[in-house]
């Protein structure tokens, strides 16, 4: 199978090189075609164990098939999206340009994030991460206007300051490594894994706390998320469904590398301590400010914040059906979140503006993405049938099961007040009466289409996850060092 | 051996040093009235990182390390600081006056965050031989003293550098602590510091097309 994962980064590169130069309708389906191969070729890898290729340089074990998952879904689902986008823009005088642009970088985005999947080691897990970076950087100022070059000038500095801290984690637990290793040696996660529990503690606390800053920046985790709502507002939608589903998951990984090895080293209690401290906060001042917002998509990356806490708390209980939940979890925002991105996509087109305030009437005059952006709001919201409905159940089962009552409370309550936020901004500017002069009608089948897949798949892990699944997301928790 | 606990050796008096002269350059940074300055800083910092890997390198006989620091000359003494320049001279802008407190505000608080740093790193168990942990310590500082530069300066040049500056206080580290580190890592990180260093640049030209300043004031639209 390690054909499978050659395939995955190569194909995604190739593409991003063609839509470059390729005429924009050729760049707009060989981007479908490689996204959608791109998820089958992952969906393929779930049932194996171990895949690794150039002797063990790329490596896929459970937890990384969850996440690879993750990102290659949400890359064919905003690749069905994107052509509806850019189709739907009206704006003809630059649009070749831009598009060619938009899907070279998707393109590239995604590979990046997929690589970062892939590699096997913290240090090329660091250097991918970098990667998708300074690509998302340049996505969030691909639409040129001041609100973008702000948005993606503090996108940049703030993250790559971030990954900075992340490298001293990276370099800190090298030094752990090397009292057992002695200096010279590879940071493969299984190496790290097999002399963790030799590590120095003190030290390993250091690197894991670093980690968290580090990674957690990019991951959204508050209060280190001051660029998120900036970026996701600014950026064009199919990048800012990428950067919310796919992007943020991507950094959780990378802190769920760094937990693995922590908690070998110094015991499960300090890692799962400084992962409910930033999940609380992150919680908490996400559910405070959803309720404040105005702008559709702003909202939205508020909402990811929260979503994001959630999988903070959820690794702070150690049953592992918590931990199931949070993998769980990451697989059902994706689609939710991207959902909702895209309905957001329709509505700014239709109505011409972000501003909540100018938009009304959004179910009658979006007959499809309008009914469909509401269910995918209630998906955020952990409303049953949805994927988010599961895996907060689990999560907070977990707790429970685990004695973490206060914990698994706070999270319901401030869950709760997040949906309402939520609820309450899209009902007013979805479910109320249009007005006189605007007309009924889709913007594009495209954007209907990548829609119903988000939909579906919330759907899937929300009224029964395939068995084969369900058994990788046991494993990926086993991995995590649960029931050990 | 029990002289050497009391008695540095060559290798662990020199990384000390030079760590020093990095640090000391970035408090240089972080008062220089001129971009301009700040870049020749930037590159005079660069420079004593790559002395310091010719040191590890020839003190430990790690050759590889030889080669680190040949790309890190190239890429951090010559090449980054000349794109800056380049887009400083283009932009015709040699801003003055972006601090945001007093110097002597700012460098109090340098200092401050520095002693902090170093005392953090010295309370926690990382002591060998091998290893100047004086150095690390530094390391710690320059860190958060590039923090501080990204803080208190309000313009894209100096926020540009102090992160360029925060990856040399990591590299100080890396040395320290870290010199045995794969050569194929070492190159990535190198690499992608290029990349980083060309998305900055375009997003600084961004900055610059859009405002006709580089003054970071102005952006101010997206809060909340």
């Amino acid at each position: 199978m390690s054909w499978v994962l050659i395939v995955i980064l190569i194909v995604p590169l190739l593409t991003s090189l063609v839509c470059w130069w390729a005429p924009a309708l050729i760049g707009q389906y060989l981007t479908l075609i490689s996204g959608v191969a791109t998820f089958a070729l992952a969906l393929a890898l779930i049932p194996t164990k171990t895949v690794s290729a150039f002797s063990g340089w790329l490596q896929v074990d459970a937890l990384s098939i969850v996440f690879l998952v993750t990102v290659a879904f949400l890359y064919g689902a905003t690749s069905v999206f994107a052509i509806g986008y850019v189709r739907s823009s009206g704006n003809k005088a630059s649009e070749g340009n831009y598009n060619r642009r938009l899907f070279a970088g998707i393109n590239l985005f995604a590979w990046s994030m997929a690589l970062a999947t892939i590699v096997n080691g913290l240090a090329l897990l660091w250097v991918a991460i970098e990667i998708t970076t300074v690509v998302s950087a340049l996505l969030v100022a691909i639409e040129g206007t001041d609100g973008a070059s702000e948005a993606a000038w503090k996108y940049v500095l703030i993250a790559s300051i971030g990954l900075g801290i992340a490298l001293f984690g990276t370099i800190i637990m090298y030094y752990a490594g090397s009292t057992v290793f002695g200096s010279g040696y590879e940071l493969f996660y299984s190496k790290l894994l097999s002399g963790a529990s030799h590590f120095p503690p003190q030290v390993m606390r250091l690197a894991f706390v670093l980690a968290v800053l580090g990674y957690g920046t990019k991951m959204g985790l508050a209060p280190l998320h001051t660029w998120l709502p900036d970026a996701h507002s600014e950026a064009p939608t199919p990048v800012s469904a990428l950067l919310s589903g796919a992007l943020l998951a991507v950094s959780f990984y990378a802190i769920l590398r760094f937990y693995q090895v922590t908690e070998r080293a110094v015991g499960p209690t300090f890692p799962r301590d400084i992962l409910l401290a930033f999940g609380l906060a992150s919680l908490g001042l996400a559910a405070l400010f959803l309720s404040s917002q105005e702008d559709l998509k702003r909202m939205f990356a508020y909402s990811s914040v929260e979503h994001m806490g959630i999988l903070a708390i959820g690794m702070s209980f150690s049953a592992k059906i918590a931990i199931i939940g949070v993998l769980l979890h990451v697989l059902a925002h994706a689609p939710a979140k991207a959902t909702a991105f895209f309905g957001a996509g329709s509505a700014v087109r239709k109505f011409g503006s972000k501003d909540m305030t100018k938009m009304r009437g959004g179910i009658s005059l979006l007959p499809w993405s309008g009914t469909m952006l509401v269910l995918a709001v209630l998906a955020l919201c952990a409303m049953p049938p949805f994927g988010i409905f599961r895996s907060e159940f689990l999560i907070v089962s977990g707790g429970l099961s685990n004695s973490r009552d206060f914990i698994a409370g706070v999270l319901i309550v401030a869950v709760s007040i997040a949906s309402l936020g939520l609820t309450w901004f899209t009902s007013q500017t979805m479910i109320t009466a249009p007005s006189a002069d605007s007309v009924r009608g889709e913007i594009s089948g495209w954007i209907v289409a990548s829609m119903l897949i988000g939909l579906a798949a919330l759907v899937v892990l929300g009224i029964h996850p395939p068995g084969q699944l369900s058994d990788l997301l046991g494993r990926a928790a086993n991995e995590l060092g649960v029931g050990r | 051996m029990l002289a050497s606990t009391h008695v540095p050796s060559v290798f662990t008096g020199s990384a000390d040093a030079v760590a020093l002269v990095v640090l000391l350059s970035e408090f240089a940074m972080l008062r220089a009235p001129l971009l301009r300055s700040q870049i020749r800083l930037y590159s005079f910092q660069s420079f004593a990182v790559t002395g310091l890997a010719v040191i590890v390198a020839a003190t430990r006989n790690l050759n590889e390390l030889f080669i680190i620091a040949g790309f890190s000359f190239v890429l951090k003494v010559v090449l980054v600081p000349g794109i800056i320049m380049r887009l400083l001279r283009d932009s015709r802008v040699d801003l003055v006056g972006s601090h945001r407190l007093g110097v002597a505000s700012m460098v109090l608080l340098a200092i401050v965050i520095s002693v902090f740093g170093i005392f953090v790193v010295g309370s926690l168990p990382i002591h060998s031989q091998s290893l100047p942990t004086p150095a690390l310590g530094l390391a710690m500082a320059i860190i958060l003293v590039s923090f501080l530069l990204v803080i208190l300066r309000s313009d894209v040049v100096s926020q540009a550098v102090g992160f360029f500056s925060l990856e040399n206080g990591v590299s100080v580290a890396s040395l320290v602590v870290a010199a045995g580190l794969p050569l194929i890592v070492e190159v990535a990180f190198l690499f992608d510091l290029l990349v980083a260093v060309v998305v900055f640049g375009v997003l600084m030209r961004v900055h610059h097309n859009r405002t006709k300043t580089l003054s970071t004031s102005v952006l101010d639209r997206l809060r909340g």
